[in-house]
């Protein structure tokens, strides 16, 4: 069983990120949740969701003890690092954070999300760069699921932005 | 059938639209505010009514109307806006009146938090409004059951002429979860000879739940305490997991109940040999089911995200027969796999088993 956590500043695509690794899950016939950490927010706030992949039934879709964590942000990594499980994986923005983590048994993947964002001309998918580092470091799902996720989620004006998701997605797992 | 991935409270909706909800009144509130908006964005589009009332007390009454006249209608809100419409649900309860009242509950008292909880169980099962009535409550513990509960929820309103309610709660509403609608789903439609529709060719129907003449009255709460009875028949809803063997049973619903499932299997692993049982009926409640399970080889854990409302049943229905332990989570917290299993294991080290 996977259980991640997304975090980041709201606006950065947490959210959707989250929901692509549900969606992706789903499509390989996976049990899979979300759940957002809703509560006061705004924006440029912080913002997380937890998302379980099993393939039994799910308990809690609240995720107290990560097997990995994708963190976006500073203020991400500072309140998550430490609750990941030992041995697990934490995925993060260098282009935005740094990291002063004293976990030596972490698996740990910096990724320049914004500049790599920026490089293909779109700084709003840099999520798609990070979750293309996790894809590639877990084998949770498969690029082309995530593809048909982004046909599902992404509203039809906008499918014309997919190939660029795409692409953000491949440059990140370059990452490892 | 494939699988969509919807959140809680959209699957809620749809199913009532799918199940032929025709009216929708409500006020926003969190967490359930997904609801309302899909059916502001859905009901015009299929052949129904959405209308936002300016509170609480508007809406549920409109819901009164509406049931009046036949339609099948639903209104949601989360606990303090469910506080204020308990007086329009006692008068619904007392025309006898179908229709689904959704809460998806947050923490309390007073305005409390936005955060999931249980705390609204009393509300919901023991009456809630003034006067001796009950509800027909069902809570649901997945984003399937949010659809499909709703749907046997304007069913079962229509079958009893009695107001159902959906207890969730925050995580449930805003989880999202694989769905599956069923494909030409069948509508029950029963006939609402009682219906006020306009008394066009026969005598009016009247909807009217004063009566000052206690004679009277008290043969309506008669008949009231005899379709409660017919219901405690006929409509308990439960599910059990391991119960056969098991000398520990943990009883809860909703999102405890997953959590306690996931505690279960964890217990299992370690050779303790714990069960599960979930109430889906919270009334009519699986007394009767508990009964059974209870005997002096067994001990009972309620688990609630409330200071202790269920457990209550839970020990009626045990009676005395053995142990009712109880552990929890307040104020928006969810209770942890490691909470339920620390108290599962306390509960052996302090037993004979």
């Amino acid at each position: 069983m996977s259980e991640i956590i997304v975090a980041g500043f709201g606006g950065q695509g947490v959210l959707l990120l989250g929901q692509l690794i549900a969606y992706g899950g789903m499509l390989e016939d996976k049990e899979v949740t979300w759940f957002p950490a809703y509560g006061p927010e705004q924006r440029g706030g912080t913002c997380n969701c937890s998302v379980v992949v099993s393939k039994e039934e799910i308990g809690s879709p609240v995720v107290s003890k990560p097997t990995s964590v994708i963190a976006m942000n500073t203020p991400s990594i500072e309140r998550f690092e430490n609750d990941i499980v030992p041995h697990g994986l934490l995925v993060y923005n260098s282009s935005l954070s740094e990291i002063k983590s004293d976990r030596s048994d972490l698996r740990i993947i910096a990724v320049p999300a914004n500049e790599i964002a920026d490089k293909l001309g779109s700084s709003r998918v840099a999520n798609m760069v990070l979750l293309g580092a996790f894809i590639e470091a877990t084998g949770i799902v498969e690029s082309t699921s995530i593809e048909a996720s982004l046909k599902i989620v992404i509203s039809e004006r906008n499918h014309h932005l997919i190939p660029l998701n795409m692409q953000a997605l491949k440059e990140g797992r370059a990452y490892q | 059938m494939a699988r969509k991935l919807m959140r809680g409270n959209d699957a809620l909706a749809e199913a009532a639209i799918l199940a032929g909800c025709k009216a929708f009144f409500g006020y926003p509130i969190t967490p359930q505010n997904e609801i309302p908006a899909y059916m502001a964005d859905q009901l015009p589009l299929r052949g129904g009514v959405y209308l936002q009332a300016e509170s609480e007390v508007s809406a549920i009454n409109m819901v009164y109307g509406a049931a009046g006249a036949g339609a099948r209608v639903m209104t949601s809100s989360s606990s303090p806006g469910i506080s204020l419409k308990q007086e329009g649900i006692s008068y619904i309860a007392a025309a006898e009146l179908p229709c689904v009242i959704v809460n998806v509950m947050r923490c309390g008292p007073g305005l409390g938090g936005i955060h999931p909880s249980q705390g609204d169980y009393f509300q919901a099962v023991k009456g809630g409004g003034h006067g001796d009535y009950k509800l027909i409550v069902l809570a649901p513990g997945s984003v399937q059951e949010m659809a499909d509960l709703t749907i046997l929820a304007f069913d079962l309103a229509d079958k009893w002429r009695n107001p159902v309610m959906i207890l969730a709660d925050g995580i449930l509403g805003q989880m999202m979860e694989p769905v599956v609608f069923e494909e030409d789903l069948k509508i029950n439609q029963v006939e609402k000879p009682w219906a006020t529709t306009g008394a066009i060719g026969r005598k009016p129907n009247i909807i009217n739940t004063l009566d000052i003449v206690p004679e009277s009255l008290e043969q309506k709460n008669i008949a009231l305490l005899t379709k409660y009875d017919e219901i405690r028949k006929q409509e308990v809803r439960w599910q059990e997991i391991h119960t056969e063997d098991a000398d520990l049973i943990l009883v809860a619903y909703g999102t405890s109940a997953r959590v306690a499932r996931s505690a279960m299997e964890e217990a299992r692993k370690k050779g303790l040999k714990v069960g599960l049982f979930r109430p889906i009926s919270l009334y009519p409640f699986p007394e009767g089911e508990i009964s059974r399970l209870a005997s002096s080889k067994t001990e009972f854990l309620t688990i609630e995200m409330s200071s202790g409302q269920m457990v209550e049943d839970v020990r009626l229905a045990v009676n005395g027969k053995c142990p009712v332990h109880f552990t929890n989570r307040l104020g928006g917290m969810v209770p942890t796999v490691e909470d339920i299993l620390e108290k599962i294991e306390e509960i052996y080290e302090g037993s004979d088993h």
